[in-house]
């Protein structure tokens, strides 16, 4: 807008025989000696970043191979060779090879749950059950044992539906546990409260390293002896527990930014606090958050990574294994770039997602 | 409202039966149960827990503290030899997060608020690189970007026979970083000491220098005043102490460098990510802080006659610091907590010298007491200075 804005303007002052591009360029590339200095720059320095990247990514890089072609383009070309040769680790891990096309059918479930939760017209009563249905499918797909799957303990997944299953689960058990430490946080009696001020501060004050190491090492000796708990339960209790206490302050920025009118509406109608906070207060307050709140669930699937501290084998943890493999070792910088990649394309697709809706939801706000 | 009902349900309690349907005996319940219901809990995991470390035969206490820790550490800012304790190790550590963490700090503001300003440029290329960068930093785990840096220095950078040199005297290779830096002078220590005495002789010229503006509406030039007293007493002892200018040249010497100021790939690695990261979320909070002060703002400060530095310094700035500083200090805490990951790449950090010894002794519950109580002795106290400041700087209605 403010673009166009300039553009007309430099059109104002003249020249009417430029056309739209030339007047654009002008205004927003060579406006002043200091703009046009730093353009130049810029440009040089980005035409030439451009080339050597175009060199090294397509050009010279060595897309189908050995490693030893590799190491004779290493400096001068990237090797996208090692996806060819390692995909199936770096998404799957230790899954089962023949059985893959398992966890594969489970990742294409949590696309449709996403594509499908993300459209609006699909927010009502028959979510919570495609979602159950969906989750059901993929628990059976995962762990087998009927239906004639093998069986596939917990231990043997990773890669990309692990990424996917800590981050979904962590999302959508974290955030009831956020309602209700941010309606304890506002609540007026005080042993509550404080229950839960404590709670949240102790978690958003200690990095989630030191929880999932708390999972690993700590939470085998909370439990009575002879229940053992797997490690995958025991890092995604540790996400839920870290994700809870920083949803619970967005949420309650929410319940804090609703004008008070409405909870005395609320009582004014002699709904119970169940009622007025289930039918009045949440579905204003989390809809004025939901900006931030997309921003917590990008911070929260980068975070998943993080499980990899604990040795669980996430995608990352799953492309760090791949590069190890003696015949790939020096590829790290390749194999990361291309990881990022598939990080890059689900945060950048929820930020997207959440610049889009906010305007929608803000529609009744423009007149 | 709920003191008023509270109070009318106080006054029915004398004449009503104790039901559920008083707020007040309703309130005392629900807070009642639920206390017990989470001492019960603990009690049940307390209870657990003993009789765990019963069964496995693991020590419990502090006194391992005082043991020989038995591993040496990579880096350290004090001496450390494996025959000394365990508490000097995780001394050593804490001093490692605050070095990565501090630097990091610094960088990042630096970084952010330029590529904040870059966004909000006239240029269309400066405002898009900017964006773009920001894009990427904030939709990519840290933890990729750190390994993406350490792979770099161990992969893709030459050894030091062939290191990279983009600047005389500054040599990338995969040892590490290598910075000239000024020779050991016995002058030096005395320059850090006039910097801090012309620092606070800044803040009494600024005193003076408002107190004279109260009573004679004189101005004095107070910034340019304090940068000279900062920047020129160290000069002027630096003078006094015969101006050195040896330098300590990075060099190779057979296999690797001697000399000059090291900085190893982990901690490298570790510091370029937690700046980048970090500056990338630091940027959005100094774009919002500019826009939050409306134009009219700076019309009025010109209408009233202000110059570009007081008008900056008298309107714009505590309007914008306002917004600022909340989000600000929080990414500060992010990055100390986010210096962590150091665990990952092998940089001896507060946690990964923690785990470590919990490793080693096997007494879990007191490393990862020790690693929390760390964190979160910094981060309260940090949010509680906030705090303070955030009620100082904040909006005074009337």
């Amino acid at each position: 807008m403010a673009n166009g804005h300039a553009a007309v303007m430099g059109g104002n002052a003249g020249r009417p025989t430029e056309s739209k591009a030339v007047q654009w360029i002008r205004a927003n590339l060579f406006s002043s000696w200091w703009n046009t200095a730093l353009s130049l720059v810029l440009l040089y320095l980005l035409g030439k970043f451009l080339f050597w990247f175009v060199g090294w990514g397509v050009t010279n890089a060595i897309w189908y191979g050995a490693a030893t072609e590799c190491r004779a383009v290493k400096g001068i070309g990237a090797c996208w060779a090692v996806f060819p040769e390692k995909w199936r680790f770096i998404l799957f891990a230790t899954y089962p090879y023949e059985d893959q096309w398992r966890p594969a059918l489970s990742c294409l479930i949590f696309f449709f749950l996403y594509a499908y939760s993300a459209l609006r017209r699909n927010w009502n009563t028959r979510l919570p059950a495609v979602w159950i249905g969906g989750l059901l499918a993929i628990a059976v797909l995962m762990w087998g044992g009927i239906l004639g799957l093998a069986f596939v303990p917990q231990e043997r997944w990773g890669g990309l539906v692990l990424t996917l299953i800590l981050s979904t689960f962590g999302i959508a058990l974290a955030f009831p546990l956020a309602i209700l430490l941010a309606l304890g946080r506002r609540s007026h009696m005080p042993a509550i409260k404080s229950l839960c001020v404590v709670y949240i501060e102790l978690i958003r004050g200690v990095p989630l390293i030191s929880l999932l190491f708390m999972a690993s090492v700590m939470f085998p000796l909370f439990l009575p002896e002879g229940i053992t708990i797997d490690k995958l339960l025991r890092a995604q209790i540790a996400i839920i527990g870290f994700a809870g206490a920083y949803l619970a302050e967005v949420v309650r920025g929410g319940l804090q930014a609703l004008p008070k009118g409405q909870y005395e509406a609320a009582d004014a109608l002699g709904l119970s606090y169940w009622q007025a906070t289930r039918m009045i207060i949440l579905p204003q307050a989390l809809r004025l958050v939901i900006p931030p709140m997309v921003n917590t669930f990008i911070g929260l699937f980068k975070d998943t990574s993080l499980v990899l501290i604990i040795g669980l084998l996430d995608i990352l943890n799953a492309a760090k294994t791949a590069v190890s493999d003696p015949a790939w070792r020096g590829f790290g910088p390749d194999v990361y770039f291309g990881v990022s990649l598939i990080y890059f394309v689900f945060c950048f697709a929820m930020s997207k997602y959440s610049q889009r809706i906010e305007g929608e939801l803000n529609k009744s706000k423009h007149r | 409202m709920a003191v008023s009902s509270a109070g009318s349900g106080g006054r029915r309690g004398s004449s009503m039966r104790l039901s559920l349907n008083d707020p007040t005996f309703r309130a005392i319940f629900w807070q009642i149960a639920v206390i017990g219901g989470f001492v019960l809990i603990v009690w049940w995991l307390i209870s657990n827990t003993l009789h765990n470390l019963e069964v496995r035969a693991i020590a419990t206490g502090w006194n391992f503290l005082s043991r020989e820790a038995g591993f040496a550490i990579g880096e350290s800012i004090i001496p450390f030899e494996p025959e000394n304790t365990y508490s000097r190790a995780l001394l050593v550590g804490i001093l490692n997060t605050l070095r990565v963490s501090i630097i990091g700090i610094v960088l990042a503001t630096i970084l952010g608020t330029f590529v904040g300003i870059g966004r909000l440029s006239k240029n269309w290329l400066v405002s898009r690189i900017c964006s773009v960068y920001v894009e990427f930093m904030r939709n990519l785990p840290l933890l990729v970007q750190l390994f993406f840096w350490w792979a770099m220095f161990q992969d893709a950078f030459p050894g030091p026979r062939q290191a990279l040199q983009p600047v005389p005297g500054v040599f990338f290779s995969n040892r590490g970083i290598k910075i000239p830096i000024p020779a050991e002078h016995w002058v030096h220590g005395w320059m850090a000491a006039a910097c801090i005495v012309g620092i606070v002789a800044g803040v009494f010229v600024r005193r003076w220098a408002r107190a004279r503006q109260a009573t004679t509406g004189q101005q004095f030039p107070v910034f340019w005043a304090s940068v000279g007293l900062a920047l020129g007493l160290p000069f002027v002892v630096w003078l006094f102490g015969g101006a050195p200018v040896a330098m300590d040249w990075p060099a190779l010497r057979g296999f690797n460098f001697q000399g000059g100021l090291t900085l190893t790939p982990e901690y490298a690695a570790l510091l370029v990510g937690l700046v980048t990261y970090t500056g990338g979320f630091i940027a959005e909070i100094v774009r919002a802080g500019i826009l939050a002060v409306p134009h009219g703002q700076t019309e009025a400060a010109a209408a009233l006659g202000l110059r570009k530095g007081p008008m900056l310094q008298l309107v714009i700035l505590p309007q914008a610091l306002r917004v600022i500083i909340p989000p600000m200090t929080s990414q500060f805490l992010n990055l100390t907590k986010n210096s962590s990951l150091a665990v990952a790449i092998g940089y001896p950090d507060l946690v990964s010298i923690a785990n470590t010894t919990l490793n080693q002794t096997g007494q879990a519950i007191e490393g990862i007491a020790v690693i929390m109580g760390a964190y979160l002795t910094v981060s309260l106290s940090i949010s509680v200075f906030m705090n303070w400041y955030n009620k100082r700087i904040a909006f005074k209605e009337r």
